[in-house]
């Protein structure tokens, strides 16, 4: 019985007392990380982290806790929440796109500081602020460039939240041709990647562009 | 979209910078928020019980009380809060719906307590969470047969029941044998010949004694007579049962189709086709195996036996679980059955020719009936037979289970209905007594309000303290608009039930204005009918004439008589509303108590001046005329219900040729009333 390791022994004791169930076992699982709790740091840190108000902040967080009791989101949760705003398309990737955007440190979830800071650009940020954030979603790779495969991808995950039933109905070819449309527009040196700085350019002398980012100034 | 991702909708705002750069053409314009309120705390004290929440979560839902405007009424300036007088509990579920978006039912809360409520916040129902859901549907249909079987009781018990034409009324009598005795006769007479049928199938096979030729005969052939007789009467009652049934039925061809009218066409048939095939000798075997069918007349007591009907039911809703039961145990039956014959195929003389021949070994092992006519002899098969009868016992222990619960659930349901029948009696009782107990409050209250202004006028407070009732404030009132009703329409109110058998009416007594001298004093009052029915009414007309006029008052005998013959003359219409006018008799209709009321009056105006005052609606303005009025009244009550006291007022005495009297002469003015 000593020789036996941890591991093994618990493996046997999991057996024994019946709680390793074949069918249940991802229920197991899901339980023993919902122990895992995550706090924010302090409201004053977050206040110089970001450019949020006390009372904003507050705002954030509670909502925030409210569908993630645990602080942390992960992609699956991510992507339920996001999906409830679209109910007949399929925003499921898109919702990835996203998730691995506001991870910043790729640990595979969201915390509370990785979310507000993401709104902070996206909100308070000033224009380049946004658009090398929304260079940065396009990124897939993170490789500073976007490739047409990658804007393909990007494309077809937003015409996917439209889903199926749409006037006039969608092409097949649609997305690719966006995606030619957005080269043609953005690629100065027709080398076949945008890169930050032809994409901030780019945007910059485009009016609807301009006028759509400070959309985002009354958010909140 | 659910309430609780909607503070998530800044950042699904956000997202949507991804789309913008590829966006070819201009997006649409923000709306903006019009008066941009910081985000506040409301307090919503519920009972006492304070509850405080954001103003945002009560707006996710702008349809209800709590998210519109509709709150503001309930605002208390001084406090700053909202104030609601309702239930705090039920109001801790609601405002748990603002805040997670999911309404969730309790299950110690009463269903119609709780829809209530529901009610009032202006949120509908149908919104309750899956998790609660079953169990609100449940109550609520329960809730629902509840209140569906009182109301049909009490339209029973109204008496008010449309007339039905011959073709419902039977109808019902053969769905519900105790609504009439004919009916009730019919569902004996019908359940003795079933027994009477089936005790003959029975007897008919028993060999009775032998007969010459030493052979024993069943009873049947011997005296096949005598049961073709009975056979023949039985099959007549079923054929006329049936065939009434069909005329009754409000839809034949659903009635046609329904399992019981099947049972008994089923049980009548065999009869007829036998009849009919008796010439043919051919089909003399057939004919044999119709008589069995004959046996499905014992189907026929499920009309008169609730508890086969629930085992019915019951078998119809464990359609499932028997299915498995059959298919599970089919299963085992071919696995054993072929693990045997190969096991027994070796040794000789083996009863196990085949594999069906072994099904039947199997049943009987798995059944653990163990006949004992088929055994296995080898080794191998004594181990596998015995496997056999174990896992017999397992395969059929698991499926019973649930056809028991699922049978005792709906017993105790029916037992619930029967139960909720036999207490609705009693029920119905008392809310008759308690309506019944309100409108005689008022009367009561009505009779001491008088008392108390004629006190008044005499300004005698010893009799104030029996009479003075304390009624709460919410009542007077109450009263006092029964009583602005009555003025209106000139008539007056009657406790009328059929249970207490009493009916008694109210009657006004006043004063005219000016105190006259005459000899005809005659204090006025009306006469309120309502109410009534015919016969009452001719007999307290007849009541009316018997009583001890003094008859030298000719003006009050005049009125009176003219009272009564108006009044009898009013006898034949059906309207009762009345003139409230000139009739000037009074009625005492309590029928089974002698009521003795003294009236003094000390002083009597005339009645000839009074005729017109008579028609004035207000006796309020009259009564302080008669300054020295006193009125007491003795009453006996009636010892039935409760707060019921009859009332009535005689007739004051026509009056003595005194023109005033005084207080002095309280012999002559006190009247005994009697009716009936």
């Amino acid at each position: 019985m000593r020789s036996r390791g941890r591991k093994e022994s618990l493996a046997e004791s999991r057996d024994l007392d019946g709680s390793y169930d074949q069918l249940t076992d991802s229920v197991e699982d899901e339980f023993e990380l919902s122990t895992v709790c995550h706090r924010p740091e302090g409201l004053e840190q977050l206040q110089e982290q970001t450019k949020f108000s006390r009372k904003e902040l507050q705002v954030l967080y509670r909502g925030f806790k409210n569908e993630c009791p645990t602080g942390l989101v992960n992609e699956e949760n991510f992507k339920q929440i996001y999906s409830q705003f679209f109910p007949q398309g399929d925003s499921g990737t898109y919702a990835a796109f996203l998730f691995n955007a506001f991870d910043t440190d790729h640990d595979g979830s969201i915390s509370f500081e990785d979310f507000v800071a993401g709104l902070s650009v996206i909100l308070r940020g000033t224009i380049d602020d946004r658009l090398s954030w929304a260079f940065n979603l396009y990124d897939l790779n993170k490789d500073g460039c976007i490739t047409k495969e990658e804007m393909l991808d990007i494309m077809k995950s937003i015409y996917d939240m439209m889903g199926k039933y749409t006037y006039p109905a969608m092409q097949e070819e649609a997305p690719r041709e966006h995606v030619e449309n957005f080269f043609q527009k953005m690629d100065r040196n027709k080398d076949g990647v945008v890169t930050i700085e032809e994409f901030i350019e780019s945007c910059q002398k485009d009016e609807n562009i301009m006028r759509s980012m400070q959309l985002f100034d009354n958010v909140i | 979209m659910a309430a609780g991702v909607a503070a998530w909708l800044p950042f699904a705002r956000a997202a949507a910078i991804g789309w913008m750069p590829v966006a070819n053409c201009p997006m649409p314009l923000a709306p903006t928020e019009k008066n941009k309120r910081q985000d506040e705390l409301i307090i919503l004290n519920v009972s006492g019980r304070r509850f405080q929440t954001w103003r945002t979560t009560l707006e996710r839902y702008p349809d209800t009380l709590l998210g519109s405007t509709e709150k503001e009424f309930f605002f208390n300036e001084d406090t700053k809060e909202y104030f609601f007088d309702r239930d705090p509990e039920v109001f801790r579920c609601i405002l748990n719906f603002y805040r997670t978006g999911k309404l969730h039912y309790p299950r110690y809360e009463c269903i119609s307590a709780y829809d209530e409520e529901l009610a009032f916040y202006g949120i509908l129902p149908e919104i309750i969470g899956d998790c609660c859901y079953e169990e609100y549907k449940d109550r609520k249909r329960e809730n629902a047969e509840r209140l569906m079987d009182d109301n049909d009781s009490e339209n029973n018990q109204e008496g008010s029941m449309p007339s039905l034409n011959l073709r419902q009324t039977m109808w019902r009598a053969f769905e519900n044998p105790h609504t009439s005795t004919l009916a009730l006769v019919f569902y004996y007479v019908t359940g003795f010949f079933i027994a009477v049928s089936v005790i003959t199938n029975v007897v008919e096979t028993v060999p009775c004694g032998t007969v010459p030729g030493n052979k024993e005969l069943p009873c049947g052939e011997r005296y096949a007579v005598a049961f073709f007789c009975l056979d023949t009467a039985c099959v007549m009652i079923f054929t006329v049962e049936y065939l009434m049934r069909l005329f009754a039925a409000p839809s034949r061809y659903r009635f046609m189709r329904s399992v019981m009218s099947i049972i008994d066409v089923v049980a009548i048939m065999p009869y007829y086709i036998g009849l009919v095939m008796t010439n043919n000798e051919d089909v003399s075997g057939a004919f044999v195996t119709l008589r069995v069918f004959r046996v499905f007349r014992i189907f026929k007591f499920s009309r008169h036996s609730q508890g086969l009907r629930i085992l019915g039911y019951t078998l119809k809703s464990c359609a499932s679980e028997l299915g498995f039961l059959l298919f599970s145990l089919t299963m085992a039956i071919i696995i054993f059955a072929t693990v045997m014959f190969y096991a027994e195929k070796g040794s000789s003389a083996s009863k196990f020719t085949s594999i069906p021949a072994s099904f039947w070994y199997t049943i009987v092992t798995m059944t653990t009936l163990g006949y004992g006519d088929m055994v296995p002899k080898t080794i191998a098969g004594k181990i596998f037979g015995s496997i056999c009868s174990l896992s017999g016992v397992l395969v059929i222990a698991l499926p019973v289970p649930v056809i028991v619960s699922n049978f005792s659930r709906i017993y105790h349901q029916n037992q619930r209905a029967d139960k909720r029948r036999a207490q609705k009696k009693a029920r119905l009782a008392r809310i008759r007594v308690a309506k019944t107990g309100s409108s005689s409050a008022y009367l009561h209250s009505k009779r001491n309000g008088l008392l108390n202004a004629a006190l008044e006028l005499t300004g005698s407070s010893d009799d104030e303290q029996h009479i003075s009732k304390s009624t709460s404030l919410i009542e007077s009132q109450h009263h006092h608009l029964l009583h602005c009703l009555e003025k209106t329409t000139g008539l007056s109110y009657l406790v009328d039930d059929p249970l207490l058998s009493v009916r008694t009416s109210t009657i006004k007594v006043y004063n005219s204005e000016a105190p006259k001298t005459s000899p005809d004093s005659l204090q006025g009052y009306r006469c309120n009918h309502e109410f009534i029915d015919e016969q009452l009414f001719e007999q307290n007309c007849m009541d009316n004439s018997m009583q001890n006029y003094p008859s030298t008052r000719s003006p009050s005998l005049s009125s009176n008589n003219g009272g009564s013959t108006s009044c009898c003359s009013r006898r034949n219409k059906t309207t009762t509303h009345l003139p409230n006018s000139n009739v000037p008799a009074t009625r005492l209709r309590s029928m089974q108590e002698l009521s003795t009321i003294h009236i003094q009056c000390s002083e009597q105006p005339s009645l000839t001046t009074s005729r017109s005052s008579l028609n004035m609606k207000s006796d309020d303005g009259l009564r302080p005329n008669c300054k020295t009025s006193h009125l007491t009244t003795a009453i006996i009550s009636i010892p039935t219900p409760p707060a019921l006291t009859p009332e009535g007022e005689s007739r004051p005495p026509p009056s003595s040729p005194h023109p005033t009297m005084n207080i002095s002469t309280t012999c002559s003015n006190v009247v005994k009333v009697s009716a009936l």
